[in-house]
């Protein structure tokens, strides 16, 4: 929306307020209406609510307060006599201490105004509770005959009233439009009404077979029945939910990024899909509140509410470095408090975060009594980064989440799980087996103790390098590197080895100061990543080498995504060769961490070496250029691979010393301390079982993670302590708090309990005075263009008197008494003669109700990013109509994620290559801060906090993107492509046929001879330069036609272009 | 009322003087649409009636503005103050030392040092120099800015709230921690409007440094303009493909095959227009006249083939390489030459946690010499009168080490309790070094300059009074400072 000023409106900018126009000397004024405006805006901020900041020890927003003397002992309102009245002096003054309000303030105020505030105090000075804190009562609806209204000029009603009389809504509209002395606009045509409703309620436009069978129907019914069967099929089509959805996923935050900082992945698109199911199921809105807000603590909840309580896991969560949990754990709570205020409320609740509302009844207190119903979740409140958790820094969810499987991955789950239960089973088995072993044991041990080798043996080894290095043996039996450093260096090492058992390998990495960095690697930054390790046994007497078959590794220290179990599973001659190379990295980059670090290799069962053997061990650097291990030696063991340890496996001093003992004088600790030793140190049938218990434990835990899953709420047992935040601030603890909500509205219904279960109960209460007006509202601007409270963010008493609340609350009331049944509503508002009319202004009528607020005309206005989209994929054909999913990639200018960062996982976007460039734009994968930029143009709210209203814009960019961005213009040629196919034989017939499908009427004849003539001239152009025309046909990745003529098909592509950027086109009206 | 007659039109558009005032004064008592009259290109337009303002609030500038223009350079990741601008020579006896306990007063650190067992203090390695007839201090690593010492004023007493990145570059930008409100580009485009009438008001520009590759990401929050009107947002403008999205034609079209299909998109646009009356068709229209110019003055503005060598040298050598600190310098110029309003250039790569000698000197590479040859080319074109300078980050830096204090390396964590900003140009007082701190550049001890003084002082020099600039939403009256903020006089030339 974007008007100019003139130089007329300079002096009156700021805070020009609503004043009933015309104000006469025998109104009756109201408060609401009149005086609360006046008083809310320049008033309230120092004689308010806000106790703190409230001056001179005066309050203006309770009529108690305000008749009573102020700490001076003037009163300020007198009733019944203004001139008595020192608030009434005190506006009037000229005198610049004592004029109100203060010139600081930089408010105004006019003489209408003082002149209808003397009146109010004339007339008694009654206050009225703020408007949208009473329960609406249910208007009358005006009877058509107390309406003196000139013939409307609508053909089918006896009485020229035709169908106004049909629909109570249009009879509160008739009603202000008569006051205003305004009549009607006459109807639309049929074309213009399927187009309006289908975009309205399904966001795509009427197919040409729709728009002819409405047509019809309309001729043959008459439009009120057409317009009635069009709304019943529309609301049943599963469009609707996606309609529906892209509103809802503005209030929730919805996105596919945790936002802030590193802004990594997560996973939420089951929530976005419950949205657009309950849209399609028409789940009433009091369940669909429920649900969302508590669905986890409903009994039984099913796994569909438990995801719906997603909605407020929607918020972004923190996974910066340095960040204090505690204080983003509150700015989580406190997120949730705000959206639930916004959406379902209509209320500024945050304003309450740091001290009592400065225009509505609520204190801070109560802010925080809302707080503590959301701050007992199983949460941080951060995003989780610590081992093993769902999410991480490298994207995915934060706990409480639900896994969503499959019902083959239940069955798999239940598999794994069967199997993690025998082998507890066979634990226990063993045990019972244990001391008897242990003793067996224990005179063989002693034995061995005392002929003990180390455990591992530093083989004294030959070392080579392929790539070209020299390297140099050290003293202590390491190599060093030097000179020449090859991308993908391989160390080859070979050395005798005992005959005996060959169990496993030890690779030490030693930081040397001729490195880099002084540290382990050979890349500059001191790091190193090592691949593979290889060893083969080759002795006379040996047919072929044995091949060691490492199946464990183990390191003292890996960097986080380079871990060394890499190595085993990429190393494993079962395995094969993956294509992208991962190792073990040791953060060499890191100052800190540059310091001697081992790893081990172990194989699965050992090898048995013959003697005059010589092993052969193979290292290589396959991940990054240049990152070869600088130091490095090698040992190998004997010892069995269940008991071998990095460290050796030596038996600790603890035990030798319990050995030692005479077992009779052993402490049951030591007793203990011995078994747990044999068990653990030993090939024992106890850790066999172990070993196998571990590794069934793993597989679940392993394949469990792979399980789609979604962030919900999850209540503790007890509920987390709430405090006042003094000014907010996290670490500042106020009074201890309990769940409360506010004074001003009505209690908790009986019986409810006092959580989020009764908060939501408490929300769709039909005594709540908000949450029916702000939905009903919030549709009205949706079918209206603006709500008939404009406010619709904010129904405090800073918001708008409403321009018709007789209809607004008997819209309230309807939606309770029809069970908050949404389609219904939509339904009312739709059918009714005031959708219908035609949008064509007049001058004289843009002049007085330039806002069309008495809707008088129809309204007209953009649409959104999401269906400009989506309708020109829809016109071209190419939309793929799916129904939810994981989100997906379409078409994105190159590096919009890079460009800006380079933390997380979310980089390197990559367009999908099929279905996913040409689906319903609210499937397209949202990182929140950098989001996708075609929408941003056309007014996307970023999606990091809620936002209940969108602006409404137009500018240069949004033109580039229409006609320059290749989702439009591949829509364009692929409509073009079906004009010369579908859409007959000469240019006027095509012309034709696609313009009906892009505004759902037939061209004028001057509309059709612009055309004709602009594609004329774009024939001969593309005639004369076929070159130009097989690059325009080329863009976007479907392919032309190939039987196309390709000038002809860029000619027409231009068309379609031009068509797809009509106003009318852009324009839903 | 026969609609199709072209009378209509004209009368139409004449009704729109007054039909605007009486629809601005309605919509702005509640604040949502028409009070936002700054558009994100000029207005001038032929179709509509002559104004005063060139497409901000009427109200302002509420009195003579210093400067028409501001590029502001703004340092992500958080560049180290006791490195660069604030020399503590004291403290080189102290190397090692515990930071006492008096000096840090129990205050809150990030979760990155706060389990450290020691605080060492982390003396700079770098020498200060004294520069120009000011006497400026600054760090040895930046020879260049040192040049023009005497255009510019230290300000080494500005401090924040937030403590970590993503809160403290949000604050810095729209005055509050949290996501939501609109950045001071916005706020300031919203309240002034363009001057140009073909490209817009608002221009960033961003670039990685070198001394932290992967550091610090921004946000389309930055330059969001939250609650205002979403044509008040920052522009992004880009380092790859068109320089604004969506620019070039597709390939295959040419500039005169857009123009005859503009021309017949506005034929058929202004039938409709006559049919229907709805003068937002007219406004249509005219983006579309004014995105077909941005295609012409997009290229011409980032073509720097006709620079003259003696000015692309005084930038240095990357001057060349698009989507480095240096090229957006040199183009921020030309976009101030070209009446932008709010040009804002962020540099990543200022986080020196660890290896801080190694990566600063990156940064100061990068940096040093390009914004002294901003400053010395507005200069030598008579902009930098009007046209005010801003170069700093989101906070400062701990005087201990953060990890392993060794002879030559050393890193610091965040410290929001003091760091410096320079400024120049329009209306700031030249040579000046305001503000000080501690002997451990740590806490404040003369004139500090919180942010929100900070932004009342820019809006003030472009002629804002900072508690004027506001903007009504949910029922609530909303400003860049929030309900805080001093202009900081002392800063004034």
């Amino acid at each position: 929306m974007m008007r100019r000023p003139s130089r007329f409106t300079s002096a009156l900018f700021v805070f020009a307020l609503p004043l009933a126009a015309g104000l006469r000397a025998e109104d009756k004024v109201q408060f609401n209406r009149d005086v609360r405006p006046i008083f809310s805006d320049t008033c309230f901020q120092c004689h308010g609510p806000d106790e703190k900041k409230r001056k001179a020890g005066l309050r203006l927003d309770t009529r108690e307060t305000a008749v009573k003397p102020a700490e001076s002992g003037d009163i300020a309102i007198v009733p019944g006599k203004p001139e008595e009245s020192e608030m009434v002096k005190r506006l009037e003054t000229t005198d610049p201490d004592d004029v109100m309000p203060p010139s600081k303030l930089h408010k105004k105020i006019t003489p209408e105004q003082i002149a209808a505030v003397k009146k109010w105090i004339a007339q008694g000075a009654e206050y009225q509770p703020h408007w949208a804190f009473i329960k609406p009562e249910r208007s009358a609806v005006p009877r058509l005959a107390d309406i003196h209204l000139p013939d409307t000029g609508w053909k089918n009603g006896a009485d020229g009233h035709g169908d106004w009389t049909a629909n109570p809504v249009d009879g509160f509209l008739l009603q202000s439009m008569a006051a205003k002395g305004l009549t009607p606009a006459r109807e639309a045509a049929p074309e213009t009404v399927i187009r309006r409703m289908s975009l309205d309620l399904t966001g795509l436009p009427p197919t040409p077979a729709e728009v002819d069978a409405f047509a019809q129907s309309w001729r043959t019914n008459g439009s009120r029945v057409a317009v009635d069967k069009l709304a019943d099929r529309l609301l049943a089509s599963p469009r609707y939910g996606e309609r529906m959805a892209v509103q809802w996923l503005d209030f929730a935050r919805y996105a596919d990024s945790n936002g802030f900082q590193s802004d990594t992945s997560r996973q939420m698109w089951h929530w976005r899909d419950w949205v657009i199911d309950a849209f399609n199921r028409n789940m009433p809105f009091d369940e669909f509140t429920l649900e969302q807000l508590a669905g986890d603590m409903l009994p039984n909840a099913t796994r569909d509410q438990i995801v719906a309580s997603g909605f407020q896991r929607n918020c972004r969560l923190n996974g910066e470095g340095g960040r204090i949990v505690e204080e983003w754990f509150a700015e989580t709570v406190i997120d949730r408090v705000e959206t639930t205020g916004m959406t379902w409320l209509g209320l500024t609740l945050g304003c309450c975060r740091c001290h009592d509302h400065k225009f509505d009844p609520i204190t801070q207190r109560e802010f925080y009594q809302f707080f503590a119903f959301f701050n007992s979740s199983d949460e941080n409140g951060v995003l989780d980064d610590f081992p093993g958790a769902a999410g991480s820094r490298q994207g995915g969810n934060s706990r409480p989440v639900l896994a969503l499987p499959s019902p083959e991955e239940e069955a798999q789950m239940a598999k794994l799980e069967a199997v993690v239960k025998t082998a507890q089973q066979r634990v226990a088995e063993a045990q019972k087996q244990l001391p008897q072993l242990a003793r067996d044991w224990e005179a063989r041990f002693r034995e061995t103790l005392q002929e003990k080798k180390p455990a591992w043996q530093l083989l004294a080894a030959e070392a080579r390098s392929e790539g070209g290095a020299t390297l140099t043996r050290l003293e202590d039996g390491s190599w060093l590197a030097s000179g020449k450093n090859p991308p993908n260096d391989t160390y080859t090492v070979t050395a005798p080895i005992p005959a005996g058992e060959f169990s496993g390998l030890l690779l030490e990495a030693l930081p040397d100061a001729s490195l880099p960095q002084q540290s382990l690697g050979r890349n500059s930054n001191g790091n190193y990543v090592l691949t593979s390790v290889e060893a083969e046994i080759s002795a006379p007497s040996l047919p072929q080498q044995l091949v060691a078959d490492f199946t464990r590794a183990e390191a003292d220290y890996e960097q986080k995504g380079w871990e060394v179990k890499q190595i085993v599973d990429d190393n494993s001659p079962r395995r094969g060769k993956q294509k992208d190379k991962k190792g073990w990295a040791i953060d060499g980059n890191d100052p800190a961490k540059r310091l001697p670090r081992k790893a081990m290799f172990v194989t699965g069962s050992p090898l048995t070496v013959p003697p005059d053997a010589t092993i052969m061990i193979r290292l290589k650097h396959e991940a990054l250029a240049n990152h070869n291990i600088g130091r490095f030696r090698v040992s190998a063991t004997s010892l069995p691979p269940t008991v071998v340890k990095l460290n050796g496996g030596d038996t600790p001093k603890e035990i030798r010393d319990i050995l030692d003992l005479d077992p009779a004088k052993r402490t049951p600790a030591q007793r203990g301390a011995l078994l747990k030793f044999y068990r653990e140190n030993t090939d024992n049938p106890a850790s066999r079982a172990d070993t196998a218990l571990a590794e069934a434990k793993k597989k679940l835990e392993d394949f469990s993670r792979t399980l789609a899953n979604s962030m919900v709420m999850k209540e503790l047992p007890q509920p987390r302590e709430a405090f006042v935040l003094i000014r907010g601030e996290y670490d500042k603890h106020g009074d201890k708090v309990e769940r409360g909500l506010p004074a001003a509205l009505p209690p908790l219904p009986a019986g409810a309990p006092m959580d989020r279960r009764g908060l939501a109960r408490w929300i769709t209460a039909p005594d709540n005075p908000l949450t029916a007006r702000v939905w009903v509202n919030r549709a009205w601007e949706k079918f209206f263009g603006i709500g008939l409270v404009r406010t619709t963010e904010n129904l405090g008493s800073q918001s708008e008197w409403p321009s018709n609340p007789e209809l607004l609350d008997f819209l309230a009331t309807e939606f309770v008494r029809l069970k908050w049944d949404m389609r219904a509503m939509q339904k009312l508002l739709v059918t009714s003669a005031a959708y219908r009319q035609s949008s064509q202004v007049t001058p004289d009528l843009l002049e007085r109700d330039p806002e069309n607020r008495l809707v008088a005309r129809g309204p007209r206005f953009r649409l959104s990013a999401e269906l400009l989209r989506d309708q020109a994929l829809a016109i071209s054909g190419l939309l793929v109509e799916k129904i939810g999913g994981p989100s997906v990639r379409p078409y994105m200018p190159e590096g919009v994620w890079d460009e800006t960062s380079r933390y997380g996982d979310m980089r390197n976007y990559k367009a999908d290559t099929g279905e996913g460039l040409y689906r319903r734009s609210l499937y397209t994968i949202w990182k929140r801060t950098a989001s996708p930029p075609t929408m941003m143009i056309f007014d996307s709210p970023s999606r990091e906090i809620c936002t209940v209203k969108r602006s409404r814009t137009d500018t240069p960019l949004q033109a580039l993107s229409l006609l320059n961005e290749v989702t439009f213009v591949e829509a364009a040629r692929a409509l073009a492509q079906r004009m010369i196919l579908e859409g007959g034989t000469t240019p006027e017939q095509r012309i034709a046929w696609a313009f009906k499908r892009a505004t759902g009427h037939s061209p004028k004849a001057g509309e059709l001879e612009v055309l004709a003539n602009g594609l004329n001239a774009r024939l001969a152009r593309y005639q004369n330069d076929i070159g130009a025309a097989q690059r325009l046909i080329a863009f976007g990745t479907s392919k032309p036609d190939p039987n196309a003529n390709p000038s002809e098909l860029a000619a027409y592509t231009l068309t379609a272009n031009v068509l797809l950027n009509l106003d009318e086109v852009i324009t839903r009206e | 009322m026969n609609c199709n007659d072209h009378h209509f039109l004209k009368l139409a558009l004449d009704q729109r003087v007054a039909l605007t005032r009486r629809t601005f004064l309605q919509r702005s008592a509640s604040g949502i649409g028409l009070a936002a009259l700054g558009a994100l290109l000029g207005e001038r337009l032929a179709a509509a009636p002559a104004a005063a303002s060139p497409g901000g609030v009427p109200a302002f500038p509420n009195f003579p503005a210093k400067a028409k223009r501001i590029i502001y350079l703004f340092q992500s990741g958080a560049p180290s103050q006791m490195d660069l601008f604030d020399p503590k020579p004291e403290l080189a006896r102290r190397r090692g030392e515990d930071l006492p306990d008096s000096i840090r007063q129990g205050q809150r650190l990030t979760t990155m040092t706060s389990g450290q067992k020691r605080f060492p203090v982390a003396p700079t390695i770098f020498n200060f120099q004294q520069h120009g007839q000011s006497g400026a201090t600054l760090s040895e690593l930046l020879p260049h800015l040192g040049e023009v010492a005497d255009d510019f004023c230290i300000v080494r007493s500005l401090f924040t709230e937030a403590i970590n990145h993503d809160p403290a570059i949000t604050f810095m930008q729209t005055g509050s921690q949290l996501a939501g409100r609109p950045s001071i580009g916005s706020w300031v485009g919203y309240g002034l409007g363009s001057e140009n009438k073909d490209l817009p008001a608002y221009v960033v520009l961003t670039s990685f440094g070198t001394g932290r590759r992967d550091d610090q990401p921004l946000y389309d929050r930055l330059w969001s303009s939250g609650f205002l009107p979403s044509k008040h947002q920052g522009v992004k403008f880009r380092n790859q493909g068109d320089p604004v999205l969506y620019l070039s034609n597709p390939p295959g079209v040419d500039r005169d095959a857009r123009r005859e299909m503009l021309d017949e998109l506005s034929t058929l646009n202004q039938q409709h227009h006559d049919a229907l009356g709805d003068p937002e068709i007219q406004t249509r229209i005219s983006q579309y006249e004014m995105a077909f110019r941005m295609q012409a003055s997009v290229p011409d503005l980032t073509d720097f083939s006709k620079e003259s060598p003696d000015v692309l040298e005084m930038y240095g050598p990357e001057v060349k390489t698009p989507g480095t600190y240096a090229s957006n310098c040199l183009l921020a110029r030309r976009l101030a030459e070209r009446d932008v309003r709010f040009v804002q250039l962020f540099h990543m790569g200022w986080d020196h946690h660890g290896g801080l000698p190694t990566a600063i000197r990156g940064q100061c590479r990068d940096t040093d010499q390009p914004t002294a040859a901003l400053i010395k080319d507005l200069k030598q074109r008579g902009l930098l009168d009007d046209t005010l300078i801003v170069w700093g980050g989101e906070f400062g830096r701990t005087i201990y080490s953060q990890g392993t204090l060794t002879e030559d390396n050393y890193g610091r964590d965040h410290h929001p309790r003091c760091f410096t900003v320079l400024l120049a140009g329009g209306g700031i007082k030249r040579g000046l070094t305001l503000g000080g701190t501690d002997d451990y550049c740590y806490n404040i001890v003369k004139d500090p300059v919180h942010v929100h003084d900070l932004n009342a002082t820019i809006l003030h020099l472009l002629g804002i009074e900072h508690t004027r600039l506001i903007y009504r939403y949910q029922g609530r009256d909303f400003r860049l400072t929030d309900i805080h903020g001093e202009v900081v006089k002392s800063m004034l030339a």
